[in-house]
C-alpha cells in the first residue's frame, strides 16, 4: 500500500475577492521509502503542495490520505497533533530557535511525545550524531556555519522517527559544497533509515539526488520521470 | 550630514501601536505631574495671593498663625494710632482688627472641617480691596449678619443667603456673598468683630491688619512697631505672612508631586528604552544602508535621540492637552498651619506645562541614549546580512 | 530540556528588555502599593482609637478651651471611671519645619492609655519633675535627644521660651499609635498660664475612661445635654470618631491619590502590553516554527503565558516586597508624619490581582497573534 495517496486535490487561495486556484485536480502517489522531488517555476504550486502533504494547510476539495488517515478533514488542532507524530519538516532557512543549543533545537518536537526528560536528550543526541554534529551539541545557531544550521534542522526533522519528511529547498540557502553534505545526508537517511522523503527544489542538481522527480506546472503535475536519470537537457526547467 | 527628522517621524509612524503605547506611557506621566503640581500652586496661590505687598499684618509675638495670636484692644488702638498708615479720604487709618476662629461646621458631605470666620473692623474692606460682594449685601455692625466667601458656597451646610450659622448660642444670618480674587479669604466667613467677639473668646483680636502709606517705609515701620514698649506683637508683609502660611502644606504637596512623578518616570524611561531598542533592530538594515551611504555615526546618534525625544515630546503634549481639563477644578482640604478649610482650585500655569515638556523630553533623550548608541554602533555588515 | 527552558530561554533573549520590563513593573506596584497603602492608613487612623474613651471638647471646635471646673461635673456622671485633660501647646523646637506634637496632660492620663509604655523607673522621673517631659522613642530619635536633655520649645500661644527636662521616653504598645509626641504636665501649663494671662482653669480636651463602651453613645449624648446651653457647649465622641473627623478635614485628597494610583497602573498596563506585543512579533517566524512542529494554539499560548506570568512575577516581587520592606519591617512612617504605614492583605492582593491583569493583557496580544496566524502565511514571511 502506497504511504501517500492524494485524489483529486484542488487548492483556490482567496485573494479578497478574486479566486486564484493553485492546484487542479491532482492525484499523487508515493510509496514508503521513496525519495521525491518536486520541481516547477515558482508560482507552480509546489510549496502548497508540500504544505498540504505536512497538514499545514487543508485542500479546497479532494483527498489526502497519509498511513491510511485522512488529513484533509482533520480539524487544526488535530493538525497540530498528526504533524507532532507523523512529519518532519526542514526549512530553506532552517528555522532554528536562536536562543536554543543545537540540542535543545533538535529536542524541541520531543517536547510533545511522551517521552521522558532523560530519553528525550539520549533521542536527540542520537540524531544529532546521526547528522554528524555530536561535537556541535552545545553550540547556538549563531556559532554554527550555514551547512551546520542546516544539519541541526535535519536532526530536528528526524528525532521524533516521522512518518514523512518534507524539505522546502533545504539546499537553497547554501554554498554548493554545503548544499552536497546536506543531499548527501538526505539520500543517506532515505537509503540506510529507509525515511520517506519529499523535496521541493529549484536545484536540478538536486533533484537527481531524488529517486523520483515531478515537474509541476500551472497548478499540475505534467510529467512524471522515472527513476533513470534526466537528460542533461532537463536542466533548462529553471 | 545630518539625517532629515521627516525618516524618524515616517519611521515613528510606520510603528503606530508602539509609538502610540510609549507615547502614552510619557503622556500619563506628564499628566500626573502636570495635574499635581496644579493642586500644589493652586493651594499655594490661593494663600499667597491673600496677602497685599503693602499691607502689614500684625500678631502677637511668638504666634504662628492668626489663630494663635491674640492682640487686646488697647494694642490694637496703639497700633491704629502710629504714622505711616495710609488713610481714607474722610481721615479715617486704613486698619482693620480682626477676630479669627475656626469653627467646626459639616461640610455638605457630612464631613466636619473647621470653617474660618472672621470678624473685622468697617475699615476692612477698604484694607482688603480685593473682597466685594457678589450676592446679597454686607453684613450690617452690631447685628447678628455674615458674609461667606465664594469658596465655601455650595461646598460647607448652611451657607446660602438666608440660611442661618450657629456661632455658640447665637444664630447669624447669612446675608450675602463675596469673591476674592481666589484668595484664602474666599474660604472665610465674615462679619463685625465687635458682634462675633464676644461669642468666642473674649475682648481680644487676633490681628490687626493695615494698608501703609509708602509701601518703601515697611522696614521702619515694623521697627517703630516691635520697639513700641506697649506692644508684644510681630509685623510682617501681609504677603509675605500668607505665603509662610502655605509653606508646610505647599512644599509637602511639591515633594509628594515630584517623588511620585519621579518614581513613575524611572518606569516610562524604562518603557522608552525598550521601544527604542525595538525601533533599532527593527531597523538594523536601514542603519546599515545608511552608514553605507556615508552617514556618520554620530549623524545616527544624534538621529535616534532626536526620534525618541520627539516622541516623547509627542507624549508630553498628548499629556498636556489631557490635562489642560483639571484646570480649575475646585477642591479643598484643611491648611494645617491657619487649621481652617481652604477651599482653592486646580491651577495650571504656562510654566508647569512647560515643566511637563521638559521632563517629557528629558525621559525621551534618557530613554533614547542606550538604544541610539546600540545604533551607532552597529557593524555595516553584520546588519545587511542579517533578515 | 523541558517547556520551561524555552520560557527561560526567551526572557533571556533579550535580557535588557526583560530586565527593564520587571523594573518598570516592579517600581509602578512600589509606587501603587505605597499610594494605597497611604490612604488604608490615612482611612484607619480612627481604628487607633479606642471606643472605650470618650473625647469631650468644645463645641465651636477643638481650639476653643473648656473650663477646668467641669471636671468634677465629669467625674461624676455615671459609666466613666477616669476623667483625664489635656491641652494642645503648639511649641516649635528651633525652626518652625521641626514640627511635631508636644501638649501638656494632667496626672491621670497615662493611666487611660496603656499604649503609652514607659518604664517605671522613667515614669517615676517624669512625675518626680515639674518640667519633666516625656518623648516618644521616635521623637527622640529624630532629634537625637538624651534622658535628662534640656530643651527649649518656643511657645506660640504662649508666648516665650519654655524648657523642658526630657524624663522619660515612651514607645506604643500597639501599631499604628503615635510615637512622635512630647507630652508634658498641665500644671507646668497652668503655671504659664497664670503668668501670661493672669488666668488658669482653662483645657484643651477631656478624656474619659468609659467602663462599658457599648453605653459610650448615651453618656456622650447625657454629658453634652448637661452643657447644652452653657458658655462653652460640649462636643463628646469616642476616641475613634473623634480621629476620623481629622481624617475627615483632609477633604478629597484620598480621591486624588486615588485618581494617581489608577493613572500610574494605566501607564503600566501600557508599557508592558506594548513590550511584550513587541516581543511577539518579533518572534512570528519562531512561533509559526514551532507550529509547523506540531504545537498546538494552547500550546504556544501556554509558552507566551507562562513568560508573561514570570515578567509579572518578577515586577510583583519587586514591588510589593520593596514596600512590604521599607513599611513593614523597616517601619518608614516618612519621619512620623504618617505613623503605623503598613501593606495590608487587602493591598497585597490588589497588586497581585493588577501584576496578573498585567500578565494577561501582555500575553493576549501575542497569543491572539498566534492563534491568527496562519502557518502557511508566516513561513512565507520568514522565508
Amino acid at each position: 500500500m502506497a504511504l501517500v495517496e492524494v485524489q483529486g486535490v484542488s487548492k483556490v487561495y482567496r485573494r479578497d475577492t478574486v479566486a486564484v486556484p493553485v492546484l487542479e485536480n491532482l492525484d499523487l502517489t508515493i510509496e514508503q521509502g521513496e525519495f521525491l522531488a518536486l520541481m516547477g517555476p515558482s508560482g507552480s504550486g509546489k510549496t502548497t503542495l508540500l504544505n498540504l502533504l505536512a497538514g499545514l494547510d487543508t485542500p479546497s476539495s479532494g483527498s489526502i490520505r497519509v498511513a491510511g488517515e485522512e488529513i484533509s478533514q482533520m480539524k487544526p488542532r488535530q493538525l497540530a497533533a498528526w504533524r507532532a507524530r507523523h512529519v518532519g519538516f526542514i526549512f530553506q532557512l532552517y528555522n532554528l530557535i536562536p536562543v536554543l543549543t543545537a540540542l535543545q533545537n533538535v529536542e524541541l518536537p520531543l517536547l510533545l511525545t511522551p517521552l521522558k526528560k532523560k530519553e528525550r536528550r539520549e533521542h536527540a543526541e542520537t540524531a544529532l550524531r546521526i547528522v554528524g554534529l555530536e561535537e556541535r551539541m552545545h553550540h547556538y545557531p549563531r556559532q554554527l556555519s550555514g551547512g551546520q544550521e542546516q544539519r541541526v534542522g535535519i536532526a530536528r526533522a528526524i528525532v521524533t522517527d516521522p512518518t514523512l519528511i518534507l524539505a522546502d529547498e533545504p539546499t537553497g540557502d547554501l554554498d554548493s559544497r554545503s548544499a552536497e553534505e546536506i543531499l548527501e545526508l538526505l539520500e543517506r537517511l532515505n537509503r540506510e533509515f529507509h525515511k520517506t522523503i519529499v523535496m521541493v527544489t529549484h536545484d536540478p542538481h538536486a533533484a537527481e539526488r531524488a529517486g523520483r522527480t515531478l515537474h509541476l506546472e500551472k497548478g499540475a503535475l505534467l510529467e512524471a520521470r522515472s527513476v533513470a536519470r534526466p537528460a542533461p537537457a532537463g536542466g533548462s526547467a529553471q | 550630514m545630518k539625517i532629515p527628522i521627516i525618516y524618524n517621524i515616517r519611521s515613528l509612524l510606520r510603528r503606530p501601536a508602539t509609538s502610540l503605547a510609549t507615547a502614552l506611557g510619557v503622556a500619563f506621566v506628564v499628566l500626573t505631574f502636570i495635574g499635581m503640581l496644579a493642586l500644589a500652586n493652586g493651594f499655594r496661590s490661593a494663600m499667597v495671593s491673600t496677602g497685599r505687598q503693602d499691607n502689614v499684618i500684625v500678631l502677637r509675638k511668638g504666634a504662628d498663625a492668626e489663630i494663635s495670636s491674640g492682640i487686646t484692644r488697647e494694642s490694637a488702638a496703639v497700633i491704629r494710632s502710629m504714622p505711616g498708615i495710609a488713610r481714607l479720604p474722610d481721615g479715617r487709618p486704613m486698619v482693620t482688627a480682626d477676630v479669627y476662629v475656626v469653627v467646626a461646621k459639616p461640610r455638605v458631605d457630612g464631613t466636619e472641617t473647621h470653617m474660618p470666620v472672621r470678624g473685622v473692623g468697617p475699615e476692612a474692606f477698604a484694607v482688603r480691596d480685593a473682597v466685594h460682594i457678589v450676592a446679597g449685601r454686607a453684613f450690617e455692625p452690631g447685628r447678628a449678619e455674615v458674609i461667606v466667601g465664594k469658596g465655601l458656597v455650595g461646598r460647607m451646610a448652611n451657607t446660602q443667603i438666608g440660611d442661618k450659622l450657629r456661632f455658640g448660642q447665637q444664630d447669624f444670618t447669612v446675608v450675602g456673598h463675596f469673591e476674592a480674587d481666589g484668595s484664602a479669604f474666599e474660604s472665610e466667613v465674615w462679619g463685625d468683630a465687635e458682634t462675633l467677639m464676644p461669642v468666642f473668646r473674649g475682648p481680644v483680636y487676633q490681628t490687626v491688619a493695615l494698608r501703609l502709606e509708602d509701601p518703601t517705609s515697611f522696614d521702619a515701620f515694623k521697627a517703630r512697631v516691635e520697639g513700641d514698649p506697649r506692644l508684644q506683637v510681630q509685623v510682617k508683609r501681609e504677603s509675605d505672612f500668607y505665603a509662610e502660611q502655605s509653606s508646610f502644606l505647599g512644599t509637602l504637596l511639591r515633594v509628594i508631586a515630584y517623588l511620585v512623578t519621579g518614581v513613575m518616570a524611572v518606569g516610562a524611561v524604562f518603557g522608552a528604552i525598550n521601544t527604542m531598542d525595538a525601533m533599532v533592530a527593527g531597523r538594523t538594515r536601514e542603519i546599515a544602508l545608511l552608514q553605507t551611504l556615508g552617514f556618520r555615526r554620530r549623524s545616527i546618534l544624534a538621529s535616534f535621540l532626536l526620534e525618541a525625544v520627539f516622541l516623547a515630546l509627542a507624549g508630553g503634549v498628548l499629556g498636556c492637552l489631557l490635562a489642560l481639563p483639571i484646570n480649575g477644578i475646585q477642591t479643598s482640604t484643611t491648611n494645617w498651619q491657619s487649621f481652617g478649610e481652604l477651599a482653592f482650585a486646580f491651577r495650571i500655569t504656562p510654566g508647569i506645562l512647560l515643566q511637563g515638556l521638559v521632563f517629557a523630553a528629558i525621559m525621551g533623550f534618557i530613554g533614547g541614549l542606550l538604544p541610539a548608541r546600540r545604533a551607532a554602533k552597529m557593524v555595516v555588515a553584520v546588519g545587511l546580512r542579517r533578515e | 530540556m523541558t517547556r520551561a527552558t524555552l520560557v527561560r530561554a526567551n526572557l533571556r533573549r533579550r535580557l535588557r528588555r526583560t530586565i527593564l520590563t520587571v523594573l518598570g513593573l516592579g517600581i509602578a506596584l512600589f509606587l501603587f502599593v505605597t499610594l494605597r497603602t497611604f490612604l488604608h492608613t490615612l482611612q484607619t487612623v480612627g481604628d487607633v482609637g479606642s471606643e472605650s474613651r470618650l473625647i469631650v471638647s468644645n463645641r465651636l471646635g477643638i481650639v476653643f478651651p473648656l473650663p477646668l471646673a467641669y471636671r468634677a461635673r465629669l467625674a461624676a456622671q455615671e459609666g466613666v471611671h477616669t476623667v483625664s485633660y489635656a491641652s494642645w501647646f503648639g511649641g516649635i523646637y528651633q525652626d518652625p519645619r521641626n514640627f511635631f506634637a508636644n501638649y501638656a496632660v494632667d496626672e491621670g492620663y497615662l493611666s487611660l492609655y496603656p499604649e503609652i509604655v514607659v518604664s517605671d523607673e522613667h515614669r517615676a522621673a517624669f512625675m518626680a519633675d515639674r518640667t519633666g517631659a516625656l518623648v516618644g522613642i521616635r521623637l527622640m530619635e529624630r532629634f537625637g535627644w538624651t534622658v535628662g536633655q534640656t530643651i527649649t520649645l518656643q511657645g506660640t500661644i504662649y508666648p516665650g521660651e519654655h524648657r523642658f527636662t526630657i524624663r522619660g521616653v515612651y514607645q506604643a504598645g500597639r501599631r499604628g499609635f503615635d510615637e512622635s509626641s512630647l507630652l508634658f504636665h498641665h500644671r507646668y501649663l497652668d503655671e504659664i498660664m497664670r503668668a501670661q494671662m493672669g488666668g488658669e482653669g482653662f483645657v484643651g480636651w477631656y478624656v474619659l475612661g468609659v467602663s462599658d463602651p457599648d453605653r459610650a453613645p448615651q453618656i456622650a449624648q447625657a454629658i453634652d445635654a448637661t452643657y447644652e446651653n452653657s458658655a462653652s457647649p460640649t462636643r463628646s465622641q469616642t476616641e475613634k470618631a473623634f480621629n476620623l473627623a481629622f481624617v475627615g478635614m483632609y477633604g478629597n485628597i484620598g480621591f486624588f491619590l486615588n485618581a494617581i494610583g489608577m493613572a500610574v497602573v494605566f501607564a503600566i498596563l501600557m508599557v508592558s502590553a506594548n513590550t511584550m506585543a513587541m516581543s511577539a512579533r518579533e518572534r512570528f517566524g519562531e512561533i509559526a516554527v514551532l507550529k509547523t512542529l506540531g504545537f498546538t494554539d494552547g500550546a504556544v499560548l501556554r509558552l507566551v503565558v507562562a513568560e508573561s506570568l514570570v515578567i509579572a512575577g518578577l515586577g510583583l516581587a519587586l514591588g510589593l516586597g520593596g514596600a512590604l520592606l521599607l513599611f513593614n519591617f523597616a517601619e518608614f512612617d516618612l519621619g512620623g508624619f504618617v505613623p503605623g504605614l503598613a501593606v495590608t492583605p487587602g493591598v497585597a492582593l490588589m497588586a497581585a490581582a493588577i501584576a496578573l491583569l498585567i500578565a494577561a493583557v501582555s500575553a493576549a496580544v501575542p497569543a491572539w497573534q498566534s492563534a491568527r496566524l496562519k502557518v502557511v502565511d508566516a513561513l512565507r514571511y520568514v522565508a
